[in-house]
């Protein structure tokens, strides 16, 4: 059988080749297997996670904002300090006022960025904007960052004729095309690989991709994807994990053990940070080396910025079924991240508290404005039901449409079509 | 608690800068649900929402079977739509918990734990989020006993998925893909239109011996209630149920379209003096052929309405299934109201259903046919 003569024929070869002998005078020192770069051990003993020394968090500012290592302190212009503040505090009212807007049922549904400020702002500051932006859902700050207007987000949360997505995604899913935000979309997770490809394609532009995710979605099977496809193939990507303590209910201690998810970052070979969530000037500076890195050697870093969500998941949740206010309180009062860098704008006489007051009122009023036109804009013409599912309408599709214009004929006062645009 | 403080302040704004006008309009639903009239199991009820009624179910399969355990996204605090709610401080953290976020690894743990034994009850949080579980549902769940010889199986796996539409829930948040799973032999796939039927299925499906998928129509889980018999009792898995007996027409629907169609037949009836018979299919794999084709038979004319898009969605099946064993006896082409092929969008929701006026003008198209 010519299976078995091949057999044999190796067979001798080997023999031939590998007497002991030969293996003597040649003394291997490191192993030589392919899977693994590594040592020889004669020991008999698990690695144990209790071993392993966890990332520790770089922070910038201690929680009253004084700078802790003057070298660290970034070399920021005051006007991009002022913008990164009003723009967080700006987030914090629109918040305020759109969540209770669902509450009076004006829209669907809403998810407040309580708490995850500098996250956002700190991060969208280190970037231009050419850089590419993959969100999860709860990044609305890096997407003012960038210039989306409170229009601009009253709009798409209501659907009306002005929302860049067409009225077809629920409140905060958020796309901009002139900003390079990729819309977002509600199953969890599926950014991440997209973002590595995406990084692989703009390789060599100077550009990096950014991909945030929380630290429930780091469980899913495309986040393994993501991490080793953006090792394997250098793509340059950010990895940026809001890790907020919980998804929805489950708190982290259910979600992954180890060294959370920076932890993970080395193990697939990946350059990581783990940095204060809270304290704006340390995200910017992970997130400015992230990119010098990332652009010049065209490979991915994963950033873990420890925050705490200090909303409702989403108005959808009551979380004091599963947390206590005292817990909330407490971040919601000793670390947050909006008062935190105020207290250093102040330190350095940018801010007071007249300064303060005027930016609330001038801001409530602004989300107010955008508010009410928001609210009187109709929505698209109903037909856009049907578009862009291809780019052409095909046959089918366009015959579905046509006999739902019959029908609506006859049956008109049936259906909110006041509504929507003629 | 600081959180309300600023929550209110934000609202105090709003109310004052602009007055609300039409409240309840956003939420109003497309249908009037009618509770089941004429169910016939014995013993005490209680009055029941359908996620108390899938609650009290979970809550007899963890009392009846020390083999079952039920698993999933934020099951451990009660379920995002509270159906495993209180489950896990009677039965501990061992028999009901939260897994990590990932549907692919709910679907494949369960089929494991049924596979040494454990009655695996698993919930996927939306029905929208069950596709990355697809390929260990389809590949895995459905082929086991058939690739081993009957050697393995992971007949103990139920998967529970809130699925249709609410509302507001646009493309992630509405589907309703029991298609898909009817696509594959090994699978077994069913809709409760109500509480009770949501008791009895489940129970049957945990007790049954191949993998089971049960899609709850989210918008039922607080809208829907009825006197639920308190007792352990299970309902039959492939088995349709004539609703209301007619002789014009047939109209045939599942879940939330089923509540549709009966106000459809009460229009038709009323307006018209037409006499519809509805069918709930209840069971999408295996389906009751045999009840839906005596009624086709009878009456000559078959609506079918589900909210998944049309192009081969089950409906399709339906007819096609109609037309083979009923051709001589039709008087009109089977007609199928169903979601359009696009995506399910946010705003136009109201466009995209099926709705009772949709079903109406088509039965009466049917009938002058
Ligand atoms: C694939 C998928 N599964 C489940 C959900 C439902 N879901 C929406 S948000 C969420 C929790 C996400 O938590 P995390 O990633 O930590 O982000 P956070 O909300 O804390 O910002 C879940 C389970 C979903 N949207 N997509």
């Amino acid at each position: 059988m010519a299976f078995k003569t091949s057999l044999s024929c190796a067979c001798n070869v080997f023999f031939r080749h590998f007497s002991r002998t030969t293996l003597k005078s040649s003394p291997i020192t490191q192993p030589k297997f392919p899977g693994a770069k590594t040592s020889w051990t004669e020991k008999l003993q698990f690695t144990e996670p209790s071993q392993y020394t966890p990332i520790p968090v770089y922070r910038v500012m201690d929680r009253t904002g004084n700078i802790l290592d003057a070298t660290q302190e970034p070399q920021i212009k005051d006007e991009i300090l002022l913008k990164m503040y009003k723009d967080m505090s700006v987030l914090n009212v629109m918040d305020k006022i759109l969540y209770e807007s669902q509450r009076q049922g004006r829209i669907s549904f809403y998810m407040t960025n309580y708490g995850e400020e500098a996250t956002h702002i700190g991060s969208a500051a280190a970037l231009t904007l050419d850089d590419l932006v993959y969100g999860q859902y709860r990044e609305a700050g890096v997407l003012m960052y960038r210039g989306f207007s409170l229009q601009d987000f009253v709009d798409q949360c209501y659907g009306n004729s002005d929302d860049k997505g067409r009225g077809k995604q629920m409140p905060v899913h958020y796309g901009s095309k002139d900003l390079n935000f990729v819309t977002i979309s509600s199953p969890l997770t599926t950014q991440m690989p997209q973002a590595v490809g995406s990084a692989f394609a703009l390789k060599g532009t100077n550009k990096v991709v950014v991909c945030y995710f929380g630290d429930g979605s780091a469980s899913e099977g495309d986040a393994h994807a993501a991490l080793n496809f953006s090792a394997t193939l250098e793509c340059p990507v950010i990895f940026f994990c809001r890790n907020n303590g919980y998804a929805i209910s489950t708190p982290v201690n259910e979600q992954y053990r180890g060294d959370g998810i920076a932890g993970k970052g080395v193990s697939y070979g990946i350059n990581t940070l783990r940095v204060d969530g809270n304290d704006v000037l340390a995200v910017y500076n992970v997130t400015k080396l992230a990119k010098e890195y990332a652009v010049k050697e065209n490979k991915p870093v994963l950033i873990e910025a420890m925050t705490y969500r200090v909303g409702d998941h989403s108005t959808s949740d009551d979380s004091s079924a599963y947390r206590s206010p005292k817990e909330v309180a407490d971040w919601a009062t000793n670390d947050y991240p909006t008062k935190k860098f105020r207290y250093y704008l102040e330190s350095k006489g940018l801010w007071n508290g007249d300064k303060e007051k005027q930016l609330l009122e001038q801001t409530k009023k602004d989300v107010m404005s955008a508010f009410s036109v928001g609210e009187k804009k109709l929505k698209p013409k109903w037909t856009e039901m049907y578009e862009d599912v291809y780019k052409f309408l095909p046959a089918h599709i366009r015959k579905q449409r046509d006999s739902m214009v019959e029908h609506l004929k006859k049956y008109k006062e049936h259906y909110p079509i006041d509504s929507f645009q003629k | 608690m600081v959180l309300n403080k600023i929550v209110k302040l934000g609202g105090e704004v709003l109310q004052s800068a602009v007055p609300l006008k039409n409240k309840s309009q956003r939420c109003a639903s497309h249908f009037v649900y009618s509770p089941d009239s004429n169910s016939t199991i014995k013993g005490d009820r209680t009055k029941m929402n359908m996620f108390q009624a899938i609650n009290n179910a979970l809550d007899t399969a963890l009392k009846t079977d020390p083999k079952a355990i039920i698993f999933g996204e934020d099951v451990g605090f009660g379920g995002v739509f509270r159906c495993t709610l209180d489950l896990q401080k009677k039965y501990g953290k061992q028999r009901v918990f939260n897994t990590p976020l990932c549907e692919q690894g709910i679907a494949g743990f369960g089929i494991g734990a049924a596979v040494a034994g454990s009655t695996a009850i698993a919930e996927i949080q939306f029905a929208d989020y069950i596709f990355p579980a697809f390929d260990q549902l389809v590949n895995e769940a459905a082929k086991y006993r058939y690739r081993s010889g009957n050697l393995f199986d992971c007949g103990k796996l139920t998967v529970r998925s809130p699925c249709g539409a609410v509302g507001h829930g646009a493309l992630y948040h509405s589907q309703s893909p029991e298609a898909y799973f009817a696509h594959t032999p090994g699978l077994k796939v069913v809709v409760p239109r109500g509480p009770i039927k949501a008791k009895g299925l489940l129970l049957s499906c945990i007790r049954d011996p191949d993998p089971c998928l049960i899609f709850e129509p989210k918008v039922l889980y607080r809208m829907a209630v009825e006197e639920v018999p308190t007792d352990d009792y299970q309902l039959p898995i492939g088995k349709a149920d004539i609703l209301i007996n007619g002789s014009d027409l047939t109209m045939i629907g599942w879940g939330t379209q089923v509540h549709v169609l009966k106000e459809v037949a009460d229009l038709l009836k009323e307006k018209h003096s037409i006499s519809a018979e509805v069918i709930d299919l209840v069971s999408i794999l295996p389906w009751d052929v045999d009840t839906v084709c005596k009624s086709a038979s009878k009456t000559g004319r078959v609506l079918v309405a589900h909210e998944a898009p049309l192009t081969s969605g089950f409906g399709a099946e339906i007819a096609a299934t109609i037309q083979e064993n009923c051709f001589l006896k039709l008087s009109a082409p089977v007609v199928r109201v169903t979601g359009p092929d696009t995506p399910f969008p946010h705003v136009f929701e109201p466009f995209y259903l099926p709705t009772k006026w949709r079903c109406l003008d088509e039965a009466l198209k049917l009938i002058d046919y």
